[in-house]
């Protein structure tokens, strides 16, 4: 920081024809750090996350408090013999449940939406962008509304569906199926359709250049979006509140809202809150290098494969 | 297209070859029909039947010549009638909706435009601390800010130790601040996703050369960057608003009192509760309505982005 540039005064300030001339040097550096927006994204991220590492934390609580700390215990995972995950049957019921939920729908949707993708991208036609536009517009009705819509047409037109797990996995399996088709179709864009081309100028039928180019060129699509239907099912709320019928089929997450909305919150539903925070990221993290090894070879695939576990 | 390739090899696919693509989206379109399209006619159905005066279940009516407007009328009773109590839960539903997502974009905004431009190597690192609570679930994150907000939470004992407040303040006792604040918290990590991958996408070179002609900092975020995110801005706003008006867990988790009930605690109560549900399909017909527009844009927008990028 050397006068060079500016001529000083006696004073000790830049004279006003020095200031004039060289006006647009006193701009400060427009291209030095932004510390403020980064302290602000700082204190976003603890505000985002440090409540929730402080709710981990009270799931090992020793005493019954969800608010004041009593030293260090297992009790509410196994030690407990009445009130722990291990030993309580609708606690252990409602891990059980969300497992459940969660492969029967990745099962169904995943190849329902590949299939879906694939038709409706390669079809083209008048019905194809039609449905393609009702699929799209799942993603931004209001959970609760699709919840009421699904729980009118299995109680009052396809009544042979009984609420419970059957009810809550074709709900689950309709809300998801999105996934797996945006993802597909966003994936079929990028991959182009030279591979194709050259697979039917080769002599290959639909079905071979499906099965031997197309798929293993979707792999990793497909994978991220089985990833992003699994984890979506079991942070799943609405659709399976409103579609469960008794304790057998009440999954975590609805599990934890109506104990704490009835007055009978704890540590233990902190404990089921960490199992669920735990099997979320143990996919997510397995998910990312997963993805990470189907498309090694191709360039920057760390980042492609964070956001691609992210749905972004 | 046609015209350069038209000449070599017909472009457009051959019977057979269509068949088979329909084939293939067949089972996922009568999904759809059955189980997106026809749900949806149920709580017109639902909505236009009537209610079985001895058992108080819905009666649907299927066909359009059986529609009554039993149901409409006990709705408007309630909206504007003389015991009305829906019509200030629908304007608390707005108030709250449109308070919590600009607060979201006001947070998610600056943090996303940072770790889009200015993160760095440490781009990695941010990119993972905001995927995080994408992936930890609804419920793990208010119970979260259930436990701080207890009486004797931390919330109450910083904000006891900073001589903020005098009295510990009751949080969950019905407090829309609470209500609100709970919306953002739970919403904004959707937001700044959308964000962060809309200014990314924006080219550096756009923002360097509005430095090199002369731009400074924010006139360059203004004239430069803030237009080039319009688009992000609509979507990220209208997957967390959304949400938001059908949202009925927050709420109860973080309240659980009339004074601030919102419009998805009204149909939640009312799906529950014999002789009502044909009330809840009205008002569920009602939301829809007031959000077919913002919904069809999105729609619409987004299928036209997937179309330009093929």
């Amino acid at each position: 920081m050397t006068n060079t540039t500016t001529k000083v005064t006696a004073a000790g300030r830049p004279d006003a024809a020095a200031r004039a001339r060289l006006g647009r040097l006193h701009r400060p550096n427009p291209w030095r750090h932004p510390w403020g927006l980064e302290g602000f994204t700082w204190l976003y991220l603890i505000w985002s996350l440090v409540p929730i590492a402080l709710a981990v934390l009270f799931s090992f609580n020793n005493g019954k408090s969800q608010s004041v700390w009593q030293g260090f215990s297992w009790r509410w995972y196994f030690a407990d013999p009445v009130n722990s995950v291990l030993h309580s049957p609708p606690l252990q019921e409602a891990v059980v449940q969300t497992v459940r939920l969660g492969l029967y729908t990745t099962v169904i949707a995943v190849p329902l939406g590949v299939a879906f993708a694939l038709g409706i991208n390669r079809w083209r036609g008048y019905t194809a962008s039609t449905f393609n536009l009702v699929m799209i517009l799942s993603f931004v009705i209001p959970e609760l509304i699709f919840g009421v819509a699904m729980f009118f047409v299995f109680t009052a037109l396809f009544t042979f569906v009984h609420l419970g797990t059957l009810a809550q996995t074709l709900g689950l399996i309709t809300w998801n199926v999105s996934w797996p088709a945006i993802i597909v179709q966003a994936r079929l864009v990028t991959i182009g359709k030279q591979y194709e081309e050259a697979a039917a100028d080769l002599g290959a039928t639909q079905l071979q250049t499906l099965r031997r180019v197309m798929l293993p060129l979707l792999a990793p699509a497909i994978f991220a979006s089985a990833v992003l239907v699994f984890s979506s099912v079991i942070d799943d709320f609405v659709i399976v509140d409103l579609l469960y019928s008794n304790a057998g089929n009440t999954p975590m997450s609805v599990y934890i809202y109506s104990q704490q909305h009835g007055g009978n919150g704890g540590p233990a539903l902190n404990a089921l809150g960490t199992i669920m925070l735990v099997m979320s990221f143990v996919i997510a993290i397995g998910g990312y290098f997963t993805y990470r090894w189907l498309t090694r070879g191709e360039r920057g695939n760390r980042k492609e494969a964070l956001s691609a576990i992210a749905g972004v | 297209m046609s015209a350069r390739g038209g000449t070599l090899r017909p472009r457009q696919p051959t019977q057979p070859r269509r068949l088979f693509w329909a084939f293939l989206a067949a089972p996922g379109i009568i999904w759809l029909v059955l189980l997106f399209i026809v749900p949806f006619y149920a709580i017109l159905a639902i909505a236009a039947g009537h209610v079985n005066e001895i058992f108080g279940y819905p009666v649907a009516a299927w066909s359009p010549l059986q529609w009554s407007t039993a149901n409409f009328a006990a709705a408007w009773h309630d909206i504007a009638g003389s015991a009305a109590f829906a019509g200030p839960i629908m304007v608390r539903t707005i108030v709250y909706v449109v308070l919590a997502s600009l607060l979201c974009l006001l947070i998610a905004y600056p943090a996303a435009y940072f770790v889009a431009r200015y993160a760095g190597r440490r781009k990695g690192l941010f990119l993972v601390l905001l995927i995080a609570p994408f992936w930890i679930s609804y419920m793990m994150r208010m119970l979260a800010w259930i436990d701080l907000l207890q009486t004797d939470g931390y919330v109450n004992r910083a904000l006891t130790f900073l001589h903020l407040i005098s009295q510990p303040v009751n949080w969950l006792g019905g407090l829309g601040v609470t209500v609100v604040l709970g919306l953002v918290y739970g919403y904004i990590p959707y937001l700044i996703l959308v964000l962060y991958a809309g200014l990314d996408r924006i080219d550096p070179a756009l923002i360097e050369a509005g430095r090199d002609l002369g731009l400074g900092r924010a006139a360059t975020f203004i004239r430069v960057t803030l237009p080039l995110s319009r688009q992000p801005v609509m979507t990220g706003m209208l997957i967390t608003a959304l949400p938001m008006v059908g949202d009925y867990f927050t709420n109860q988790l973080l309240s659980g009192t009339a004074g601030t009930t919102m419009l998805g605690n009204t149909i939640d109560d009312q799906l529950s509760t014999p002789g009502l549900q044909g009330e809840g399909a009205v008002f569920s017909l009602l939301v829809l309505l007031v959000l077919l527009v913002p919904m069809v844009y999105y729609v619409v927008s987004t299928n036209r982005s997937s179309q330009s990028a093929a």
